[in-house]
């Protein structure tokens, strides 16, 4: 019998699709449903945050950074105004510095829990959605209560914090402890082990070693492929070197190691060490006046500088060029999405659509980051 | 009911007609119930209220304000698409659906027809879905509409090979295709329902005709075709308003018609648990609407508990695991029969 | 290994190839290399056994408002746990720097960035397209001399 002939065909994901988590349009070819090639397209969400950030003062620029990665606004703030004060060589009260820390890691669970609750989503399973969000909520109180917003916070300043944390703010933070350690059982129990979930994540979109810092992979992408690295660990910033907690990386637990189930089972074993430090460190914030080190103008010498911090998605960098003047002359973000999108087509090639879904979601990207 | 109108109007056009039409008395008060009922269920499931609005208590006509906003709504049908079959197809769909009903008997007294192969009709009959399915992606001119067509195929093609031979077992037992014939066999107590019978094989048939059943409604897992997620919304992408509306009324009327078969094969069907207590034509319609029911929401807990299969590990679940399983299956009831009477 | 002694490194295997060496610079020392050796530079540090440069920080553009546009080259070590700053200057009526796409894939996308916001050309970049702005865009962005195109597609840009 002659040998029936096919054709690929170019299927276009996104802009609009439920499962691309924004604004991102990824190229498809397909022969039947196996992706032959991905190609992603981005920028429909760029704001020129880079731009921007040059027309304005040091100050000016925090709220813009909250914007790129929204759901881990407090993160990117931190790398920031970290950057600023390694710039600006001033030390900031340990107060602050333990209010950040515990802020940042509030704000990793968080995040974390959008990616698992929409990952789950992405594989079917409405359910786990809805109990993540609802902790969400919890966390977002939290933040509320501080600082009177929920998303985008302008939270941490050069030199201080906007707010110091309110009365009772301990207290619900304790009692967010001990309400949130059952559900990482419960979202264990309803989805991570389930036979359906295992099945989908389990050898698919495996992401081997050496090619993921080859392609400057960062965070949960590149410590599901079993590299032990964190840069709260390895590159301590802030007073990460106090706490006593443990760095995640995926074991290869179902299939092969670096499959997308290790990356989402990174995300999850990371929302308990995050615990663990918010637990060391609700209880020993020093006194201090949070706003006492904020220079009255930020104005740092001529040079540069490249800070590094570990938001939930990987690596955030931020590339500071100092004039002497009172804007920055050029700063650029590395954005952690972005980096980690664009290993996709490198691990996606061979699998069938509905695995590109279960790619796409494991390696966990926010387009506001990846556009910026 | 169906006697009483035929002889009234007789079985000419008219008559046919109207009676023809008795099902919607179910089905339409059914679907609103049941989309009503998934709000519920997965809200409750998912620790929120759901709707409480609409209509004071409960949210109870939240079905009914969707509906009449669908009936409002821009009838789209996109410039590409192949109109006549785009428009067709939603007619094909429901009508395999519904045309099942006609052999469902709800009660001793109440048949639409009393066919002697009356599940093998419904087997028929519902094969015309998968048609208005494929109609339905390939009219729309959308590659997702078509993968999702394509996927339909395939997947209600290859269960209806295990639902048919967990039918068979049931089938080769009462020794008849009628199912008022099949009902009337497991008349009598609980423990006479077909399910506990020549244990434990018709537990295993039941189990296979289920998660087929589950495949044949399109249901989570199975919901692959229609997976919001991956192919948007698979094969009803590009309809809208009331065409969409039929799909989704199908894809009800759907759940139930497996569920009230799984409840007649398995469960006695119109039958009372408890012997000749609360029986009668009347009670039957009960039984037979309840135990449905209780099938159409483990259908839904089902949907809000489990993630979604992929397209290989679907077909493998049919063809390498439940097929081979049905065939063994029969070959075991079909020797005790021999073996045991 | 401290900055110094990593370009000591790299001056014994290219004499010509370091244009200049701030150990002093705030914050963090640099190293300024000749563009037409970046990747010639590149390949030798990521594979030497000794320094050992396996992870792209960053890649940034950078207008450095003197008729030069520069790249900065933010190099991490996985293994010996140092870094460096690397940096190319190009005159801006000529950018052109040789892409080390194929040393670390990282930079494949920064490049594009780059490209897209400053309008350097990285020769032997497998995909040197826009990737933020729309393909029709009309200049880059992020150079200090950058005006805004009046129209695009008929929408006006700048409101």
């Amino acid at each position: 019998m002659a040998e029936l002939r096919t054709e690929q065909m170019v299927l276009n994901m996104g802009p609009q699709h439920p499962s691309t988590h924004g604004v991102l349009r990824i190229e498809l070819v397909v022969d039947g449903e196996v992706v032959v090639d991905a190609i992603p397209h981005i920028g429909y969400l760029h704001r020129c945050f880079e731009k921007h950030a040059e027309a304005m003062n040091y100050q000016q620029v925090v709220p813009y950074c909250d914007r790129m990665d929204y759901l881990s606004s407090m993160n990117n703030d931190l790398g920031y105004v970290l950057a600023v004060e390694k710039l600006l060589n001033i030390q900031v009260p340990e107060r602050v510095e333990y209010i950040r820390v515990i802020m940042a890691e509030l704000q990793r669970i968080a995040s974390h829990l959008v990616a698992i609750g929409t990952y789950g989503l992405d594989i079917g399973a409405f359910t786990p959605f809805l109990y993540c969000f609802r902790d969400r909520e919890m966390v977002l109180d939290l933040f509320e209560m501080t600082c009177g917003a929920r998303l985008l916070y302008n939270y941490m300043w050069p030199g201080g914090l906007s707010h110091d944390i309110p009365p009772g703010f301990v207290e619900k933070t304790k009692a967010f402890i001990k309400h949130f350690r059952p559900t990482i059982k419960e979202v264990n129990d309803l989805l991570s082990y389930n036979e359906i979930f295992v099945k989908r994540t389990a050898n698919v979109g495996v992401l081997p070693a050496d090619v993921a810092i080859n392609y400057g992979a960062s965070g949960p992408t590149l410590r599901g492929s079993g590299v032990k690295w964190d840069l709260r660990k390895d590159d301590p910033y802030s007073v990460y070197h106090k706490f006593d907690w443990d760095v995640v990386v995926g074991t290869g637990e179902m299939g092969t190691l670096g499959d997308c189930w290790d990356r989402y089972m990174v995300k999850v074993w990371e929302m308990e060490q995050s615990l663990r430090i918010i637990e060391q460190a609700i209880d020993n914030i020093p006194e201090g006046n949070v706003q006492a080190a904020i220079p009255k103008r930020v104005r740092p010498p001529v040079g540069e500088v490249y800070v590094r911090s570990e938001t939930p998605r990987g690596e955030l960098g931020y590339y500071i060029i100092s004039d002497g003047s009172q804007n920055p002359y050029r700063v650029k973000a590395r954005a952690p999405s972005f980096v980690n999108l664009s290993l996709l087509p490198e691990i996606s090639r061979g699998y069938l659509i509905a695995d590109m879904i279960a790619i796409i979601g494991s390696v966990d990207i926010v387009l506001g980051d990846v556009d910026r | 009911m169906h006697n009483f109108i035929t002889y009234y109007l007789g079985t000419g056009i008219f008559g046919s007609l109207l009676s023809s039409l008795l099902p919607l008395l179910w089905i339409l008060p059914y679907v609103l119930l049941c989309v009503w009922l998934e709000l519920k269920v997965s809200a409750h499931m998912q620790d929120r209220l759901g709707p409480m609005r609409t209509g004071r208590w409960h949210g109870w006509a939240q079905p009914i304000a969707d509906m009449l906003k669908l009936l409002q709504k821009e009838d789209v049908i996109p410039t590409a698409a192949d109109k006549f079959l785009f428009v067709l197809a939603p007619i094909l769909v429901f009508v395999g659906g519904y045309a099942a009903y006609a052999a469902i008997p709800f009660s001793p007294a109440f048949i639409g027809a009393n066919l002697n192969v009356g599940i093998f009709y419904i087997i028929a009959v519902s094969a015309i879905v998968v048609i208005g399915i494929l109609m339905a992606g390939w009219a729309s001119n959308n590659k997702w509409s078509l993968l999702g067509a394509m996927r339909t195929a395939a997947q209600l093609v290859s269960y209806e090979i295990p639902a048919s031979l967990a039918i068979l077992a049931v089938v080769m037992v009462v020794g008849s295709l009628s199912l008022q014939d099949i009902c009337d066999a497991q008349s009598g107590w609980l423990w006479n329902w077909m399910i506990f019978s020549k244990f434990p094989f018709m537990f295993i048939t039941f189990f296979i005709y289920f998660v087929a059943s589950l495949a044949e409604a399109n249901r989570t897992p199975f919901d692959i075709p229609e997976a919001e997620s991956e192919l948007v919304a698979g094969y009803h992408t590009e309809y809208s308003g009331m065409r969409f509306a039929i799909f989704y009324l199908t894809e009800y009327s759907n759940m139930f018609v497996v569920s009230a078969i799984a409840s007649i094969l398995f469960f006695g069907g119109w039958n009372s648990p408890f012997g000749t207590f609360m029986s009668g034509p009347i009670w039957g319609v009960f039984w037979l609407l309840s135990k449905g029911m209780f099938f159409v929401f483990v259908q839904m807990w089902l949907r809000w508990t489990l993630p979604r299969f992929r397209v290989d590990q679907l077909m493998y679940l049919s063809w390498k695991v439940l097929t081979p399983f049905a065939l063994v299956n029969i070959f075991a009831v079909g020797l005790w029969m021999v073996l045991r009477g | 290994m401290n900055a110094n002694e990593i370009h000591d490194k790299i001056k014994s295997q290219f004499l010509e190839g370091v244009v200049e060496f701030k150990p002093d610079a705030v914050v963090e020392p640099f190293i300024v290399v000749r563009p037409d050796l970046v990747r010639e530079i590149s390949r030798f540090i990521s594979e030497d056994p000794e320094v050992k440069f396996d992870y792209l920080m960053s890649l940034s553009g950078v207008d450095f408002n003197d008729g030069n546009l520069g790249v900065v080259y933010h190099l991490y070590s996985m293994e010996k746990r140092h870094r460096i700053v690397l940096k190319v200057k190009v005159p801006k009526d000529k950018p052109e720097v040789p892409s080390v796409e194929s040393i670390w894939k990282t930079a494949n996308w920064h490049e594009r960035e780059a490209f897209d916001l400053f309008g350097i050309m990285f020769l032997d970049h497998p995909d040197l397209r826009r990737i933020l702005l729309p393909d029709d865009w009309e200049g880059y962005p992020l150079r200090k001399d950058y005006k805004v195109q009046e129209y695009y597609q008929g929408m006006k840009v700048p409101y």
